[in-house]
């Protein structure tokens, strides 16, 4: 106990000392989310709004020949641009998101009753266009289908005659399961931030002692090597805990620089939701310090273990890429798998749904065998006889 | 008292100690001597059980260091070949460090700290971070931190590398020191003229086997030689890898 705290307080305070670990563990882990997750909502939040009120200007070819129709787009504030030349090449050159094209005998066939055409120009490919191109492209459906059913009443016929079958949208989302589809990717953001926070003590604390040619001198000592990891894994669990948690308060102020109730969903990341993950965390906290270590053991210097912690980096995203791309109904034993778990529990408190008991212990269950069996690994590796040697 | 009984070590192929056998007494200066690569770092690594020897035993003050490492450290004070401080702690914060790892009550690490500055001539850097620090500043902090436990034997790997006359001389002054108040000093070194102003007796490494176990008279009468440097060159069988 002696050694562990020798170990751990000169750790603390050496690492205290050095600026370039602070800044990480204090500043860039912490924040980085936090900005992140703030510019990316806001860039969300601003396209769904595009989806509705806001004027439209969209140019029309051949305006004159449908004056009704430019009056229906009018009303629900699309509005008609001048004609342009060349449509194609301007959706392809994005200097316009949609072109509508009314046919040159639009109005002669209008009269006879005929179907008519009206062209919409525009770029699938292009996903910021989507949003226009849709409100053009409803507006002007519903206006067919709303003209249809007055030809048909027109004829002494019910519209129901044409169209047998409705749908009707009964959508179950809340606003803060709504919220929590947007939020998937935010469970990265609290790894990254455990990562971060303790990475650069990690190396520091392995291969950089290593490089500077100390961990020869300190193992003369008579303590026995895992308690000196034990010494350096607190010191490293203490640092990714700070970054957490400055970082849990930090997306706490997150909903008042996102405008969420103009799209209708509820954002809580309140104290509660703040504690429940930082309790899910803990397992991982361990875990990655273990692991983070491990790998720097092998490095021979700090740049080389930079490196691989750069690669072992990617591990985490998996589990969040993989949810937001890949509906996946949640199975039990998935709350066991660390970095998985933790990711599915916490979306699901951002749905508002909370946690049961036994997903809470699945979760913390399987991460702490994880961080077990990683901090014996490395307790291993310490074990060796080639780790000392600096030369 | 450190004896050392038949040691073996190899690296894959390379055979780096192969046979070692030697004891060093209380109150004497013991050198280990020998060309770059001749098995010294790798005989004191295993004497300060960083390494475990693949046969043979090592002895400190009758604690066998692959049975008890944890006693056969207690008992040595170490400055490795590897002399790393950390730079942003201060010469007393590494010396405490050290003194902590020991388990020593901090009102003796104190005093303690306090004598061996004192002793080493660093008062003037004890403060100050070591990041900076000259190589023979680096030398005293390193020597200071290893002592601050009071052990009875002290290895020290290449204890003058890469210092000026002054500290040389200094340091052989502290050595000497050492073995006048009964510790047991075993120093390495490739240098003949520092194992013949210091030493009480020479132990002789050359291909990982121990060549000589002598006093520097006795080396002298046994080679038939006039000095201690031609002693070597024969008893060797080459002087390549030695320094005058």
């Amino acid at each position: 106990m002696k050694a562990f705290s020798a170990v751990y307080w000169k750790e603390v305070r050496e690492n205290l000392r050095d600026r370039r670990t602070l800044i990480n563990a204090l500043i860039t882990g912490p924040l980085l989310g936090p900005v992140m997750f703030i510019m990316l909502m806001n860039v969300m939040v601003n396209r769904e709004l595009a989806k509705t009120d806001r004027p439209l200007s969209v140019p029309v070819i051949g305006a004159e020949l449908a004056p009704n129709l430019i009056a229906a787009m009018k009303s629900a504030s699309i509005d008609p641009a001048p004609a342009i030349d060349d449509p194609e090449i301007a959706v392809r050159e994005q200097r316009t998101d949609v072109v509508v094209r009314i046919s040159p005998d639009y109005a002669k066939a209008w009269v006879k009753g005929q179907a008519v055409q009206v062209e919409l120009i525009f770029d699938s490919s292009r996903r910021d266009a989507s949003a226009p191109v849709a409100r053009v492209r409803s507006l002007v459906e519903g206006y067919g289908r709303r003209e249809g059913a007055m030809r048909l009443i027109a004829r002494g016929l019910s519209p129901t005659t044409a169209w047998p079958v409705q749908v009707a949208y009964r959508d179950q989302a809340t606003s803060q399961s709504r919220s929590a589809l947007m939020f998937s990717f935010l469970p990265y953001f609290f790894v990254l931030t455990v990562f971060l926070g303790g990475m650069y003590l990690a190396i520091d604390l392995t291969a950089g002692e290593r490089e500077r040619q100390s961990l020869e001198p300190l193992f003369v000592n008579p303590v026995p090597r895992w308690q000196i990891l034990a010494g350096k894994l607190g010191a490293i669990c203490t640092s990714s805990l700070v970054s957490l948690l400055l970082s849990m308060a930090a997306f706490a102020t997150a909903p008042w620089f996102i405008p969420t109730e103009k799209i209708g969903i509820a954002l809580d990341l309140g104290w509660r939701f703040a504690s429940q993950v930082v309790l899910l965390m803990l397992p991982l906290i361990v875990l990655l310090a273990a692991l983070q270590s491990l790998v720097s053991a092998f490095a021979k210097s700090y740049r080389e273990a930079q490196t691989y912690l750069s690669i072992l980096m990617i591990v985490p995203v998996l589990p969040s890429a993989l949810l937001s791309v890949v509906a996946i109904r949640a199975e039990p034993w998935m709350y066991a798998v660390p970095l998985l778990g933790q990711n599915l529990g916490i979306v699901q408190l951002l749905r508002g749904d909370g946690m049961a008991g036994w997903q809470i212990g699945l979760c913390l269950g399987g991460g702490l065998v994880a961080a077990v069996v990683a901090v014996w690994g490395t307790a291993l590796m310490y074990r060796s006889e080639r780790l000392a040697i600096s030369g | 008292m450190i004896e050392v009984k038949d040691l073996h070590k190899s690296f894959g192929e390379v055979r780096a100690v192969n046979g070692v056998s030697f004891a060093a007494r209380d109150g004497e200066i013991t050198g280990l001597l020998g060309p770059n690569g001749a098995g010294k770092t790798t005989t004191l690594r295993m004497l300060y059980t960083l390494m475990t020897p693949d046969a043979g035993q090592v002895l400190v003050d009758g604690h066998d260091a692959t049975a008890d490492p944890s006693a056969v450290r207690r008992r040595l004070g170490v400055l490795p070949d590897a002399r790393g401080l950390y730079k942003r702690l201060t010469a007393s914060e590494n010396i405490d460090y050290f003194g902590r790892l020991h388990g020593m009550p901090e009102a003796l690490l104190r005093d303690r700290r306090e004598a061996l500055i004192d002793a080493l001539e660093m008062r003037d850097i004890a403060t100050r971070r070591t990041e900076g620090f000259s190589q023979g500043q680096r030398v005293k902090t390193a020597i200071a931190r290893a002592l601050v436990h009071d052990p009875r034997n002290v290895l020290l790997d290449e204890p003058t590398n890469g210092l000026d006359v002054m500290a040389t001389r200094a340091m052989r002054h502290f050595m000497r020191q050492l073995r006048d108040e009964g510790r047991c000093v075993l120093f390495s070194s490739h240098i003949m003229q520092e194992v013949a102003a210091l030493c009480d007796r020479i132990v002789v490494i050359a291909h990982g086997r121990v060549v000589a176990d002598e006093t520097p008279d006795a080396l002298l009468a046994q080679t038939g030689e006039p000095t201690l440097e031609d002693a070597f060159v024969k008893i060797i069988g080459t002087d390549e890898g030695l320094a005058a």
